[in-house]
């Protein structure tokens, strides 16, 4: 075991699977030489040379399109977009490729792609730097899309997307890259995508979130005096909703927690299910925590805009109260 | 410079002897016939299964362009792979599919090469090295310039080789406006990537002439200079040109693990899709490109030069006519997809509504046909 920041375990995870299996190659915006902008990578491009960490332009279209064509032919590409909002000019390669080539082949073609994607706010970027688009991703079939809230999970995780057959985008909370460490352990492990993960344990009300924003809830629930059960859902599509239903129907009450901006953010899918599914053991109408419906501000109101602990703590006792 | 709206070169071979002109063999020269023939009739016969409302989706007719697929095809070894964009008929037919697959899929059959789930523009045969048919313009070159990647990687770093593949990207002159394909040409100049974009330039996006669309018609090889591409002009009506043409690019691009771009002149004799009225362009203009028939062409070379005669020409062109009628008769007669099938192939494992997918697969006779 090592005790390992995020950012630590994911560059532990590229390093094991670069070993293992030659297959596996990495291209991004300065990811070789300089370790990328936030050092996921750092080490790698001696470690394994230019031929497989290899620094490409600033061409997010053409990065993200060359690497469907490798995985295409066999490989087992990881591109890196260096920021979430920088997604924009790859969308049409992720969606109108990469999400449909097995179907569109009747399985003949797969594309076994991770893309790594920093994510969210938190760290004082502007916009387009601390987004959180991750719906629109989980909105388009053929994708899988996963987003880990600590070292632990990120290494497992990461581990499962690299060796997945189909294209996975693997969201990186970059607000918690080196928030804490955690216990890591040395050897390599998978841990199943779609899978949620129960931080902690309640019987009086359930959280969901996922990302950074799994954080900001611990913190809430320490502070409550409630007994509150916290979900990391851990992989958005396909997303545990077996956990969310059998939590929510042992609790009764809901707050589901997301930076990205409440109208047609997951939150509202999550809350449509649990009407689908745990409509009669409901105690009071679902809440949600989210990011404003605007465009992600600059730092002097950043925190204004990302779900902290005090408005988690408000919905907490709002639902409570109910 | 010639504008590609000038008329197509005379229907001769020059006067040259064939032997002088290629270093193609009888047999060679005898099965590029077959194949521009095979498009032909396969296209001729799609047309009338659109029209009887057999194919759905859209549609995009390849006749005239023949001797480009051809040409390039033979050009290269059946390990190099081929991608391209929605006018693909031809190049699945030139790579060795089935004709039956391919229309099985335009018929949204089973028996389709994508099981009837990709339709006209989406034609993949991953044993023949075709890796599609894309829809959106210009948006397979990337993934052309990824493939040759993957190609050169694997003999480079993974057998400790030299490079031994070259990918051929076709894409059309529309796609030269496109933002992915400067990112493709970009890359692939600067990984030192053996990738050949070849344009197939008929000198229309969709109804807007190149002179009206793209800056620098006259000469688009320039667009591939600047990012440091060798860049070619090829006139394409005759597959013997293209083939001599395009092998020593291709030999080039091999040998030297470098990228090329080819100006490929040619014309698409009909519409850009079925529902093209064709008002951009005079029908003087198209009867003077189809005085210039690839097929006449390359039918008048082999009669000249005593590699066949009237009667064989016949009977070729029918076994091509019979290919197809067999064809049709296939496609029609395969299955249409179960309901269930809208959950296949989306992803490789079940889950929520997700049937999965048990192997890559390959449509055979026995699953396509009943």
């Amino acid at each position: 075991m090592a005790n390992l920041t995020l950012v630590q375990a994911i560059n532990l995870a590229l390093v094991q699977e670069m070993e293992k299996d030659d297959r596996v190659l990495l291209l991004g915006e300065d990811i070789g030489i300089n370790g990328g902008v936030f050092r996921v990578t750092e080490g790698l491009h001696k470690r394994f040379g230019e031929h497989r960490v290899v620094d490409t332009p600033l061409a997010e279209s053409g990065i993200i399109g060359t690497s469907i064509g490798l995985a295409m032919a066999g490989l087992r590409p990881i591109p890196e977009i260096q920021f979430d909002g920088f997604l924009g000019p790859a969308y049409d390669q992720i969606c109108s490729h990469a999400a449909r080539m097995r179907t569109r082949t009747r399985g003949g073609l797969t594309v076994p792609l991770t893309i790594r994607v920093p994510v969210g706010g938190g760290i004082h970027a502007p916009e387009l730097h601390s987004d959180s688009p991750e719906n629109i991703y989980i909105h388009q079939p053929g994708l899988k899309v996963v987003m880990p809230s600590s070292p632990y999970d990120a290494k497992g995780l990461l581990i499962a997307c690299i060796r997945d057959p189909d294209p996975c985008i693997f969201f990186e909370p970059k607000r918690i890259y080196r928030a804490f460490r955690e216990e890591v352990p040395e050897d390599e492990y998978v841990l199943p995508i779609g899978k949620a993960r129960t931080v902690c344990e309640g019987e009086e009300m359930t959280i969901v979130s996922w990302g950074a924003s799994v954080v900001q809830c611990m913190q809430a629930i320490e502070k409550s005096e409630k007994s509150i059960e916290l979900i990391d859902l851990r992989t958005l599509y396909p997303f545990d909703m077996d956990a969310v239903e059998a939590s929510v129907n042992k609790t009764g009450r809901c707050v589901i927690v997301h930076e990205a901006p409440k109208t047609g953010g997951f939150g509202a899918e999550i809350a449509a299910r649990i009407m689908e599914r745990c409509f009669l053991h409901l105690e009071a109408p679902v809440q949600r925590v989210a990011g404003f419906d605007t465009i992600m501000p600059y730092y002097k109101l950043e925190l204004e805009y990302l779900p902290d602990t005090e408005r988690i703590s408000l919905a907490i006792d709002e639902l409570a109260a109910y | 410079m010639s504008s590609v709206t000038d008329p197509a070169p005379p229907a001769t071979t020059g006067g040259r002897p064939l032997a002088e002109r290629t270093s193609a063999t009888p047999k060679q020269l005898q099965e590029w016939l077959r194949q521009m023939l095979l498009i032909r009739e396969f296209e001729i016969r799609t047309m009338q299964a659109y029209q009887d409302k057999k194919i759905g989706g859209f549609c995009h007719i390849y006749i005239g362009q023949e001797a480009v697929a051809v040409g390039c095809t033979a050009a290269v070894q059946h390990a190099d792979p081929i991608i391209t964009a929605y006018r693909d008929h031809g190049h699945a037919l030139a790579r060795g599919m089935d004709p039956k697959y391919c229309m099985a899929e335009m018929f949204g059959r089973i028996g389709g090469c994508a099981k009837g789930k990709g339709g006209s523009m989406h034609m993949f045969d991953k044993p023949n090295n075709l890796f599609g048919g894309h829809g959106i313009v210009g948006a397979q070159t990337p993934l052309g310039t990824g493939l040759a990647f993957a190609k050169k990687y694997q003999d480079e770093v993974i057998e400790g080789g030299v490079n031994k593949h070259v990918t051929l990207c076709f894409l059309g002159d529309g796609a030269l406006n496109q933002g992915g394909f400067y990112e493709a040409m970009n890359l692939a100049s600067l990984f030192d990537i053996p990738v050949i974009f070849v344009v197939e330039n008929n000198g229309y996006s969709m109804g807007t002439s190149i002179e009206r669309g793209t800056s620098m018609s006259h000469r688009i090889i320039a667009k591939g200079e600047g990012c440091g591409l060798a860049g070619y002009e090829i006139e394409g009506m005759d597959v013997i040109t293209v083939y001599e043409e395009m092998k020593k690019v291709a030999d080039i691009a091999r040998a030297e693990s470098r990228p090329a771009m080819v100006d490929l002149r040619t014309y698409r004799f009909k519409g850009h899709s079925m529902s093209d009225p064709r008002k951009y362009r005079t029908r003087d203009e198209e009867e003077q490109w189809e005085s210039g028939d690839p097929i006449t062409r390359l039918r008048d070379a082999m009669i000249g030069g005593g590699l066949i005669d009237e009667e064989g020409f016949k009977d070729l062109n029918k076994a091509q006519k019979i290919a197809v009628r067999e064809a049709i008769t296939w496609a029609e007669n395969s299955p249409e997809p179960d309901a269930s099938e809208l959950y296949t192939d989306v992803y490789v494992e079940k889950f929520g509504p997700y049937i999965g997918t048990s192997m890559p697969q390959i449509v055979t006779d026995a699953e396509g046909s009943r």
